[in-house]
């Protein structure tokens, strides 16, 4: 690994794609994620690779679709009202299977909403980010190096898989500075050879037996809608064993369990703390990926002997909170502790939640 | 041990600057954990400006706090806006020259620093910011003094390397005033 710099979250995921060998990104301003096209419009250039700020999100995101179906390792990104206008695109992408990397700076919502950080998507990123019922794996971080680290994770998601993976940041993430280690840029040949794996990729005949050309979803004459809709249903089932990632911190003996996502699992994480020292035994889960939700990471937890689970989220009607209520099923109390509006959400309302349900 | 910061300003008072070059220091001269946050959003011209940094021993938990350790208020609009977001037991940097209103709460300790004057009389009224700063640090002794300064050089000296020996003067007048302060306490 390399030195730590200090960075800002939209310039770390962006650096980081370019590292992965990211060689095409489309994008459409919309704050708080505009530094993310802004790095790639410098950054792109030096590498060989393209960045086009599309005419609008729609266009942007097929753009990326495009080059996804050439092979090239492709991004997009933008915040909230701005991916619902890429929904199009998005859905277009898992029904060709293609691998490409969208990423979600959320903002408020609905409609424009606020400028200011949220966590208002849930629902839409990990249950319909368009039409079709298709599912992507949504990786949410909470740390600028867990953003890094995602970010290259992302890319090679998309392509074991062929299928699009969501980054679901916040405007919060996105806008702070932290330090991060960033990995080591793969090389151009390493790029090319990605490249070079996806033989389905449309690249024209150049001298080959044929000409290749991807099929839009829908319009492939080898397979039927319904064959289809099977052999992604297959994998979605499968995420839910092999792609369940999330962090578990002083469960063992807790006796009230913190969860959240994103911006708001470190927080929540750092309400531990300040409940143990008032000798509230409090633990934390937190889903890395939000889809497939671990719901292994709560099952495990002892009923008998738990007060509650406090579930923290920037969204007002709670979202994330639904899950974890169709898990837990009754098994123990659930309260909530929400804020929207671009307020971050304050750990003060964390602690006071676990505090009620222990009876404090 | 975490210490949090607001600092509030005037757009281009170097409120951002200031947070940076915190965050910077934090992050690349020593093994603390530092996280910077700014404010941004349709803020008008004249408007106020204001970034979060959180200095931590530890990985930090919330970059944004509510209830902050130190207040840094370098405009009237921002001592209002964060006066009432000091801790208790914390502290308020006032920019002097230009703020007018008192904090009455007992609970708080406030630092005036003549910051504008300061930097007046230095001949640039720009390193107001690097006084201030000066004064967090002689203070707090949050960061080591000497690695800040090297920073400054490194960061705000690459493009007006001449400005190197006014943004010293201007951060070791401050300096001294939080280091009194601190005794004085």
């Amino acid at each position: 690994m390399s030195e730590k710099i200090f960075m800002k979250g939209c310039e770390a995921v962006a650096e980081t794609a370019v590292r992965a060998g990211c060689r095409f990104f489309a994008g459409y301003p919309i704050t708080p994620q505009n530094d993310v096209p802004e790095y790639f419009a410098r950054r792109m250039p030096q590498v060989g690779g393209v960045f086009i700020q599309g005419e609008s999100e729609v266009a942007s995101s097929n753009m990326a679709y495009g080059a996804a179906a050439a092979g090239v390792r492709s991004m997009t990104s933008s915040s909230s009202c701005g991916i619902s206008l890429k929904s199009e695109a998005i859905s277009w992408m898992a029904g060709a299977r293609l691998p490409v990397v969208v990423a979600n700076f959320q903002r408020g919502g609905p409609g424009i909403g606020t400028i200011q950080p949220a966590q208002q998507d849930y629902t839409q990123a990990t249950k319909a980010s368009g039409n079709g019922g298709f599912k992507m794996l949504v990786l949410s971080p909470s740390t600028l190096q867990e953003a890094v680290d995602m970010t290259w994770q992302a890319f090679e998601l998309a392509d074991k898989y062929s299928n699009p993976v969501l980054l679901l940041m916040d405007g919060f993430t996105g806008t702070m500075m932290e330090p991060v280690e960033l990995p080591e840029a793969l090389s151009d040949e390493q790029v090319a050879a990605i490249r070079a794996t996806k033989t389905w990729a449309a690249t024209g005949k150049k001298g080959g037996p044929q000409h290749k050309v991807m099929c839009g979803p829908g319009l492939d004459t080898r397979i039927s809608q319904e064959q289809m809709n099977i052999r992604d249903g297959k994998m979605y089932e499968e995420w839910k064993t092999t792609e369940v990632e999330y962090e578990d911190y002083m469960t063992e003996d807790a006796e009230v369990i913190l969860t959240a996502y994103g911006i708001s699992g470190r927080i929540a994480k750092s309400a531990v703390g300040i409940l143990r020292a008032e000798g509230i035994k409090a633990g934390l889960i937190r889903p890395k990926k939000v889809y497939p939700f671990p719901d292994e990471a709560y099952e495990k937890l002892n009923f008998d002997t738990l007060k509650g689970i406090v579930c923290a989220e920037m969204a007002i009607p709670a979202q994330f909170a639904v899950d974890v209520e169709n898990v837990v099923h009754g098994r123990t109390k659930i309260a909530t502790a929400l804020s929207s509006g671009g307020e971050i959400l304050d750990r003060s309302a964390i602690v006071e939640a676990a505090r009620a349900l222990c009876g404090k | 041990m975490e210490r949090s910061f607001i600092i509030a300003g005037f757009g281009g008072q170097g409120v951002m600057v200031m947070g940076q070059l915190l965050s910077y220091t934090a992050c690349e001269t020593t093994e603390k954990f530092v996280t910077y946050f700014p404010s941004y959003g349709a803020e008008m011209r004249g408007g106020t400006a204001n970034c979060y940094v959180v200095i931590s021993d530890d990985p930090v938990g919330a970059p944004k706090v509510s209830q902050a350790d130190y207040v840094v208020a370098l405009n009237d609009p921002s001592m209002a806006r964060f006066k009432d977001a000091v801790a208790p037991g914390g502290t308020i940097f006032v920019n002097s020259s230009v703020v007018t209103i008192e904090e009455d709460r007992e609970d708080v300790h406030v630092v005036k620093v003549d910051a504008g004057t300061i930097a007046y009389e230095l001949g640039n009224l720009k390193v107001l910011n690097l006084v201030m700063v000066g004064a967090i640090i002689g203070y707090t002794e949050v960061l080591p003094a000497e690695n800040v300064l090297q920073t400054a050089f490194k960061k705000l000296g690459a493009k007006r390397p001449e400005l190197n020996p006014i943004n010293e003067a201007a951060f070791k007048r401050g300096y001294a005033i939080g280091k009194a302060a601190k005794e004085g306490k």
